[in-house]
């Protein structure tokens, strides 16, 4: 064999010498072809129309970008702010207009509580103002520990980790976890840091109809289906459900114990965005949880922000360990931001106390909502929207008039209207071309439990008349 | 000027270039070839490379631009990528052994009920945190129990299971020096002055504001802060926000969107690229503050166009940040405002840590270069670094806060700022200013100036490799190897002096770093001390890498005159 073949390569030499040049030369060619076949690109995109320089600065020259902001109009509705002069609590100075305040969401009244302000003072003197620094890089104090523990004592979870503001809490939490080729079943109504978040997360979103249990299990279904052809691709892709506890657009409340029937029936995690709840709902005001009985290990993982009923700011997430911790690392707001200040973690702690020791407040609480969700049924024209213990209620057109500026045109003369009359009210507002399912416009009732009967006897007589007067 | 920036090249006490395959030209400086050679000048900063000239900085820079990266010692990077080989090699091993229970493992466990879920997480994603930054994971999130001031109390913890769980003594390791929080102008401090009205405003208003700017939020102390942002910074208006990270995921998307292209630096904070991406506008990177880059990126988007469709982009932002907090470097602003210029593109600068630290005002990058800050489309900053307090800031024309103000998703769906953070923030900037009628700030503005100097060149001329800008208070220093992250951390901290180790996957995965902030606050002895603990913990763990040769008689001394050209 092996002589064979040299017998071959022999052959072949001889050949190449026996030939006639015109053949070697053209064969010399071919073979260049080749090569330059095999190196060159296989094509150029830009050769077909390659443009000269003088084109080029043409091209440069000509362009002329849109302006960096289009312009706003002088009497765009949001460009000035109602100003608000002195604390903003119970009574509140807008304008320039003392008023009883039933917009902020200071259900508990929290916001100028002596002790809280004397704890936030004592820290202030401790630790000054800021942190000067993100959590891993000496920003994180011993009172962010003890607010984190305390957290999770007061939920009864594992553990609890705190973010510098709300708006970055769930918006952090949710891409933490859920990655490009993750599905996540969300509420329509859900609100728009949730919807950040679900945008920074890049994962598939499904939306189901708002609290319809049935849509949910239908794209659960669907979803199921969809795992049974391609099994290889379900063992890695991670399914959550996102909801909130009271909506913040809606005011009405999730149904938690279907949706954890739904969890365990088709595996999928739930993520749980209580802002509104926590510090509202439950005996001990540990939110929808408590409401409904559940137990709250069975959620993945719940979010909430200290803006609200604990009157400070920032956010926290509590849940097991093995799903918190991971954001200590993954959280984009908790790595990546400066922690929060000790002052604003020690009034949350202040705050805790409280709750803690008087959990009557929210029976309180309940009490006032049900007063202000009776007592404004049946409004002329205003459908008040939400369920009777939510703390921030809407109150929404009967009959719309047609186009949503006139819509909030009127709404806007209401809340005018009572602000005059020295009660607080707010619209509520949304970005309307950013959010996704746009709620209906709407005015935002806010109950705390600092409202006395006559001030919710005031306000609503005020609403009512407001009501009658400017939608006949 | 009474140096020019020639002279200083060929004093050759700066000579920084990468020629190395393993990080090539990291930000191209003397291959900043532009196409417009008489408005772009070259910069040549080889030693060797004689023709450097004066007048190529010519109208861009009013002030020398020095900024170094020195290439990584060859025997060093082998060694590094050796060390992380070990580290694998052990990471396989312990998981083995973890998986046939011969190891006890610490890591949570998912419920019982829900073992049959998809996991959670994937298993590749945490074997570097589980076998690599679990060994030295003590070095970070020390738990502070005083003011992050020059000096802290850091609580002392102990681990009895390797890093997996911390134990706090009890016991306060006091008088730390702190050389980790971003305090630069030192405002970060629990009395005087700032402190005082923040108390002030926690009496009278409580620390919360429980709604959002557009509802009813919006305190008359917030406008007069934002007028007060708006005139220190020299441009017709301002809006703040409640969280510094926030302020850029939540108003770039304001600003750009679908059909815009944003042109960002490769090194932006993970803020910008989030909210860059939150935007829905295409993406476009360039190489670190390399100006060639950047200029090729700009010309081929208006040359060609939209992918695909060839049509025009909308606009189109470059974003890039005042000072890299992880390079020390600070942005080529001179030459990104003539290409912002010269391709009619918008500029975002997030002056996080710029903003009080840099400039003989203290008013950030802009002031560094001499610049006008109208120039700047978007002026952003953050509140958390240099005045000691929290939330960040957007400012520029007068039409861009309009729009901002009715569709930022801050002011819709954010908290309003807490009144006394607030508080600080006004007391502090009119102390910069100069409006509370004393020279404080403006002394604190020159002695970080001064302690960024004496610092850098202390350590250079120690031999360690230093990275960034000479006017960066921000001083990264080389570590390369993972394991001297935890060592140098700890040997300092033995010491008492708090550093910051930074690694993969904050910086490139050879590229391990310590993180020295300097602040005002830093007296003189307190820098030599740290000093000296830097040298005597170097030469222990051998991080004197540095090849070039310090003549520190060429050095430009640590003396008042270097100063004067700081103030004018």
């Amino acid at each position: 064999m092996a002589s064979g073949q040299q017998w071959v390569l022999v052959e072949m030499v001889q050949a190449f010498y026996e030939a006639p040049a015109y053949h070697l030369i053209l064969e010399g060619i071919l073979i260049l072809w080749i090569i330059r076949l095999l190196f060159s690109k296989t094509y150029k995109l830009h050769e077909t129309y390659r443009l000269t320089e003088k084109e080029k600065e043409d091209l440069i020259e000509e362009w002329q970008p849109e302006p960096l902001v289009p312009p706003v109009s002088k009497d765009h509705p949001s460009l000035s702010y109602d100003v608000v002069t002195g604390p903003p609590s119970h009574n509140i100075i807008i304008n320039g207009k003392e008023c009883i305040n039933f917009a902020s969401f200071n259900f508990l009244g929290l916001l100028d509580n002596e002790r809280v302000k004397q704890k936030a003072l004592a820290s202030l003197k401790k630790y000054g103002v800021g942190t000067c620094g993100p959590r891993g890089f000496y920003g994180t104090f011993d009172v962010h520990l003890e607010l984190e523990s305390r957290l999770a004592n007061f939920m009864k979870t594992e553990e609890a980790i705190i973010y510098s503001y709300g708006f970055a809490t769930i918006a952090s939490a949710i891409p933490a976890y859920s990655k490009r080729g993750d599905i996540i079943f969300v509420d329509e109504a859900a609100c728009f840091s949730i919807q950040k978040g679900l945008q920074a997360s890049r994962s598939f979103i499904k939306y189901f109809k708002h609290n319809d249990m049935e849509d949910l299990e239908r794209l659960l279904k669907e979803q199921e289906l969809e795992d049974h052809k391609n099994p290889r691709k379900a063992r890695v892709t991670r399914k959550f459900i996102v909801v909130e506890g009271l909506y913040i657009n809606t005011a009405d409340i999730c149904p938690l114990p279907e949706l954890l029937k739904l969890k365990y029936k088709y595996k999928v995690r739930i993520f749980l965005e209580e802002s509104m709840s926590f510090g509202v709902l439950g005996e001990h005001g540990r939110g929808v949880t408590e409401h409904f009985g559940v137990n709250i290990d069975d959620i993945d993982l719940i979010s909430a922000n200290m803006e609200n009923a604990v009157a400070s700011i920032g956010g926290f997430c509590c849940g097991r360990s093995f799903v918190i911790d991971h954001q200590r690392l993954s959280g984009q707001g908790y790595c990546f931001s400066a922690s929060l200040p000790p002052m604003l973690a020690a009034a949350a702690i202040e705050a805790l106390n409280i709750m803690e020791e008087d959990p009557d407040i929210f029976t309180v609480l309940r009490e006032k909502c049900k007063r202000v969700y009776t007592a404004l049924q049946g409004t002329p024209g205003l459908k008040l929207v939400g369920v009777q213990f939510a703390p921030a209620l809407h109150l929404q057109l009967e009959r719309s008039s047609g186009s949503r500026d006139s819509d909030t045109q009127l709404l806007r003369t209401i809340v005018e209207y009572c602000m005059e009359r020295g009660v607080a009210l707010t619209l509520a507002r949304y970005l309307e071309k950013e959010e996704r399912f746009l709620p209906s416009p709407s005015i935002r009732v806010v109950v705390t439990i600092e409202q006395t009967d006559q001030d919710i006897q005031k306000a609503v007589s005020c609403i009512q008349e407001a009501a009658s007067a400017i939608l006949k | 000027m009474t140096e020019s920036p020639a002279t200083k090249l060929v004093n050759g006490d700066e000579c920084p270039r990468v020629k190395n395959g393993l990080k090539a030209e990291r930000n191209g400086l003397e291959k900043s070839l532009h196409r417009c050679h008489e408005r772009q000048p070259k910069h040549h900063c080889h030693p060797e490379e004689e023709e450097v000239h004066a007048a190529s900085h010519g109208g861009l820079y009013s002030r020398p631009f020095i900024e170094s990266f020195e290439e990584t010692p060859m025997l060093v990077a082998v060694f590094t990528y050796m060390s992380y080989g070990i580290l694998t090699i052990f990471g396989y091993l312990r998981d083995f052994l973890r998986h046939w229970k011969i190891e006890r493992c610490n890591i949570a466990r998912e419920k019982e009920e829900q073992k049959d879920f998809v996991p959670l997480y994937q298993d590749f994603e945490n074997f570097y945190n589980r076998n690599i930054y679990m060994r030295i994971r003590d070095s970070w999130n020390r738990p502070l129990c005083s003011v992050p001031g020059a000096k802290m109390d850091l609580l002392e913890q102990v681990t009895y299971d390797y890093n997996w769980t911390f134990h706090y003594t009890g016991r306060v390791m006091q008088d730390v020096i702190n050389l980790g929080s971003y305090n630069y102008l030192g405002f970060a401090d629990n009395t005087g002055p700032c402190a005082d009205s923040a108390a002030e405003a926690t009496m009278k208003y409580g620390v919360g504001v429980a709604s959002t700017r557009q509802e009813i939020g919006n305190l008359d102390r917030h406008e007069e802060m934002e007028k007060l942002v708006a005139k220190f910074l020299g441009v017709e208006s301002a809006m703040t926000f409640g969280m510094g990270f926030a302020t850029n995921s939540m108003n770039i998307p304001a600003l750009s969107g679908k059909g815009c292209l944003i042109l960002s630096d490769e090194l932006n904070h993970a803020s910008l690229v989030l909210g860059a991406r939150l935007s829905g506008s295409t993406i476009r990177v360039f190489k670190h503050n390399n100006m060639q880059s950047l200029e090729k990126l700009l010309r081929e988007a208006i040359i060609h166009g939209q992918p695909r469709t060839h049509r025009p982009w909308k606009k189109i932002l470059i974003v890039v940040e005042g000072i890299y907090s992880m390079e020390g470097s600070v942005v080529r602003l001179p030459e990104v405002i003539a290409l912002k210029k010269r391709y009619r593109a918008y500029l975002y600068l997030d002056e996080a840590h710029s903003i009080g630290a840099l400039g003989p005002r203290g008013r950030g990058v802009v002031d560094y270069f001499g610049l006008d800050p109208c120039d700047v489309d978007v002026m952003m900053g953050t509140f958390t670094k240099s005045f000691g307090a929290a939330g960040g800031y957007i400012a520029g024309k007068r039409e861009l806060i309009e729009y901002l103000r009715s569709h930022s998703h801050s002011a819709v769906y954010a908290t309003s700022m807490s009144p006394p953070v607030m508080e600080q923030i006004i007391t502090s900037m009119k102390c910069i200013m100069g409006e509370d009628g004393t020279t404080v700030g403006c002394e604190r503005v020159q002695q970080l100036a001064k302690n960024t100097v004496y610092f850098r060149k202390r350590l250079r001329e120690m031999g360690f490799i230093i990275y960034g800008n000479e006017g960066s208070p921000v001083v990264p220093m080389m570590l390369y190897m993972p394991a001297k992250i935890g060592a140098f951390a700890r040997e300092m901290l033995k010491r008492n002096i708090g550093v910051v180790g930074v690694g993969f996957p904050a910086t490139p995965i050879i590229e391990s770093r310590a993180r020295f902030c300097i602040s005002a606050a830093h007296t003189k002895d307190v820098l030599d001390t740290a000093l000296s603990v830097i040298s005597e913990v170097g030469d222990l763990l051998q991080l004197k890498y540095s090849r070039r040769k310090i003549q520190p008689s060429l050095a430009r001394p640590f003396d008042d005159d270097v100063y004067e050209d700081i103030d004018d």
